[in-house]
């Protein structure tokens, strides 16, 4: 098992004849993803990577079954292709796209929600299952099988955090970049049920940042429902307030959303707590020889 | 992005929010003039306020109530090109170019009314309270019974009966009350169609004739849609920025300017914010923040060392860089290359893992730069500590 992405994952590629959708793309062909077609208005008919190219999502999951979706789509258009993949079925709709506006993103998110899919995003790496599936523009190689979800806001704070993992002997059963935006489909929260119900993963290393409370929701879930051991970094101990650091949603606003606010909430919600992003393997590792 | 209140009140006003009447000046002449039409206009006080970007500008002595056209002079006079200095500009002020001559009206009470985005459900907020004139974070924390809250359910958009219960909660009644559920109708429109992340009417104020006008506003805009507000995108003031924020955004680079004493360069911007905190913690402050994106090419990598280099409480520089896609070898000779053509006279420390990693600290090494390599987080972290105590003991 695992969660999101796996060896059943039929992927349809939005923006598949775009410089990015190809070249990410053949990268994921090349792990092993099966990529059954892409999608691309007014390029249906065309073959592409030697997949199937349509014009809409829906004649994706017709003809050849498609029941996850990447996106490589231009910010002023993503939010209708995230719309499009939850009206054609797809059940796991990943969003890499950076720079979608807020307003844009409202309706689409709540769109998701009622359709019941998951999205996964905007503005992140996407999900990998190793071993079974990739599914986003990570760099494969840093990833190892193993049973230690991973869930993050960022990302090659992600690829730093798994190739800690990885070298201290510690494969992942899936991880998942949910994304730096202040609206994103699949949350701390949501992931972390996932990761509970999965046989799979017998422990979570949990990546956050400054700004917003999904983190602080996120201790709420684990004090309650989360019996796998986790292990928090939060990123952003030295932001100053009000600034936005990088990510649309890491910002610090009127004193709320501080790293010291979310390790607090999460070492009180029982998480081993890593304050220094450089020994995230190193925790892993400690906790696990000595039990 | 952020505007003046000048500009602010104008996007408000197009969408037929109520403002206390008001002209801009960048002159002692203009605003003496601006009153002068004002007052033929029926205006009899004015408040002269300064034009930046920060909040907090009353208590810093930027905004004067003047009661005749001659203290609009001398208010005028005296605001122009201060360094005015807030809780929000730090200690260095920042300089007063232009300002509001506003209407000073009769204030009978004072309302706070804001919109932004609620990240925990996803939808846009209206926040009102009472405790007008107070920062809204201050009545979150000691009376949050004081702010009633609509969430706009984006199927159907704000509809009135929201804006009856906010205006209810105010306490109005009779035309105030009216006048509000209108106010409050517009701002939203206002917010939604102009793509602001914020828009802050502090203080909404019911006057003594019982109207309903802003007498403060503050908009925040979503950088992300810019791109489709092209007149909004031409509101931006660079003089409000840092200069070299400013200089790093012409070069597609993210920087954000900090007070310490370890500059770093990083690609993403989560792992900026890791290597910040590793910063810390090898016995550093961080400079800056910079996210150099997911190239990190030569170009990039040396506009980076010289924004970074500017600083001059810069004594070391830790690149950190994650190679996915981008491949290390690749960035350690663009290091090389920027590192030649920009004279680095600081200890510089580049650390570089994922793809080629190995091959990567090779070129460094073979380049007869100094430069102390890592591959590890850690061992880049103890590098900096080295260097920091090297250039101390020196």
């Amino acid at each position: 098992m695992s969660i999101l992405v796996n060896s059943d994952t039929r992927l349809v590629v939005q923006g598949l004849t775009g410089s990015e959708g190809s070249f990410h793309a053949e990268q994921m062909i090349a792990y092993g993803t099966n990529v059954v077609a892409g999608v691309t208005p007014g390029k249906g008919g065309q073959t592409h990577l030697d997949r199937p190219v349509f014009n809409t999502v829906e004649e994706a999951v017709v003809e050849e079954g498609a029941n996850t979706s990447i996106i490589f789509v231009p910010p002023p258009f993503a939010a209708d292709a995230i719309m499009e993949a939850a009206d054609a079925g797809i059940e796991v709709i990943i969003c890499i796209t950076e720079g979608i506006p807020v307003q844009d993103m409202i309706p689409a998110y709540h769109y998701v929600q009622k359709t019941g899919a998951h999205l996964i995003g905007p503005n992140c790496p996407g999900v990998i299952t190793p071993g079974e599936a990739k599914v986003g523009i990570m760099p494969a190689m840093i990833f190892s099988e193993g049973s230690i979800g991973v869930i993050s806001r960022s990302g090659t704070l992600t690829y730093e955090a798994v190739d800690q993992l990885t070298r201290a002997g510690f494969g992942q059963s899936t991880a998942v970049g949910i994304g730096g935006d202040p609206i994103i489909g699949t949350r701390f929260i949501d992931a972390l049920e996932l990761f509970e119900a999965d046989d799979d993963t017998d422990a979570v290393v949990l990546i956050g940042e400054i700004g917003g409370s999904a983190e602080e929701e996120a201790a709420a879930y684990i004090n309650d429902h989360f019996s796998k051991p986790v292990f928090a970094f939060i990123a952003g101990q030295t932001a100053p307030p009000g600034r936005r650091m990088g990510h649309a949603g890491a910002i610090i606003s009127g004193g709320k959303g501080t790293a010291a606010d979310k390790f607090a909430a999460l070492e009180e919600a029982g998480a081993t707590i890593v304050r220094n992003p450089a020994l995230i393997g190193e925790a892993v590792s400690n906790q696990f020889s000595a039990a | 992005m952020k505007v003046h209140e000048y500009q602010a009140k104008d996007i408000l006003e197009s969408y037929g929010v109520a403002m206390q009447p008001g002209r801009v000046a960048r002159t002692v002449d203009e605003a003496v003039e601006a009153a002068e039409a004002m007052a033929e206009q029926g205006s009899t006080m004015f408040v002269v306020k300064a034009q930046i970007h920060a909040g907090g500008r009353g208590k810093g002595g930027g905004v004067k109530l003047a009661k005749s056209i001659d203290e609009v002079r001398t208010h005028a006079d005296n605001i122009l090109g201060m360094d005015l200095v807030t809780h929000q500009t730090g200690p260095e002020g920042q300089k007063v170019r232009t300002l509001l001559i506003a209407d000073a009206v009769d204030i009978a009470q004072e309302y706070y009314v804001g919109v932004t985005l609620d990240r925990q459900t996803s939808m846009d907020a209206i926040m009102v309270s009472t405790e007008g004139g107070v920062e809204i974070e201050t009545v979150a924390a000691e009376t949050p019974e004081k702010i009633k809250k609509a969430f706009i359910d984006p199927t159907i958009g704000l509809r009135a009966f929201q804006a009856r219960r906010l205006a209810f909660g105010l306490g109005l009644e009779g035309q105030a009350f009216k006048e509000t559920v209108q106010f409050i109708m517009a701002l939203y429109d206002a917010y939604a169609n102009s793509d602001a992340t914020l828009a802050e009417i502090n203080p909404l104020v019911r006057t003594e004739d019982g109207a309903i006008v802003a007498v403060d506003a503050k908009i925040n805009l979503d950088d992300n849609a810019l791109f489709r507000h092209k007149d909004l995108a031409a509101l931006r003031d660079v003089n409000e920025e840092d200069a070299l924020e400013v200089k790093a955004s012409e070069h597609d680079l993210n920087y954000i300017r900090l007070d310490g004493n370890v500059g770093c360069m990083v690609n993403g911007a989560g792992l900026a914010m890791a290597t910040m905190d590793v910063i810390k913690l090898a016995g550093g402050e961080p400079a800056n923040f910079l996210d150099v994106g997911g190239s990190a090419s030569a170009e990039t990598v040396e506009a980076g060392f010289r924004i970074i280099l500017e600083d001059p409480n810069v004594e070391a520089i830790l690149v950190n860089i994650f190679g996915g896609i981008v491949r290390c070898d690749r960035v350690a000779n663009g290091v090389v290359q920027a590192a030649k053509n920009v004279d680095i006279d600081v200890p510089l420390i580049v650390r570089l893992q994922g793809t080629n990693a190995e091959e990567g600290q090779q070129i460094l090494k073979e380049s007869g730069l100094p430069i102390e390599t890592a591959i590890l987080l850690k061992e880049a972290a103890d590098k900096v500590t080295q260097a920091l105590g090297a250039s101390q003991a020196a």
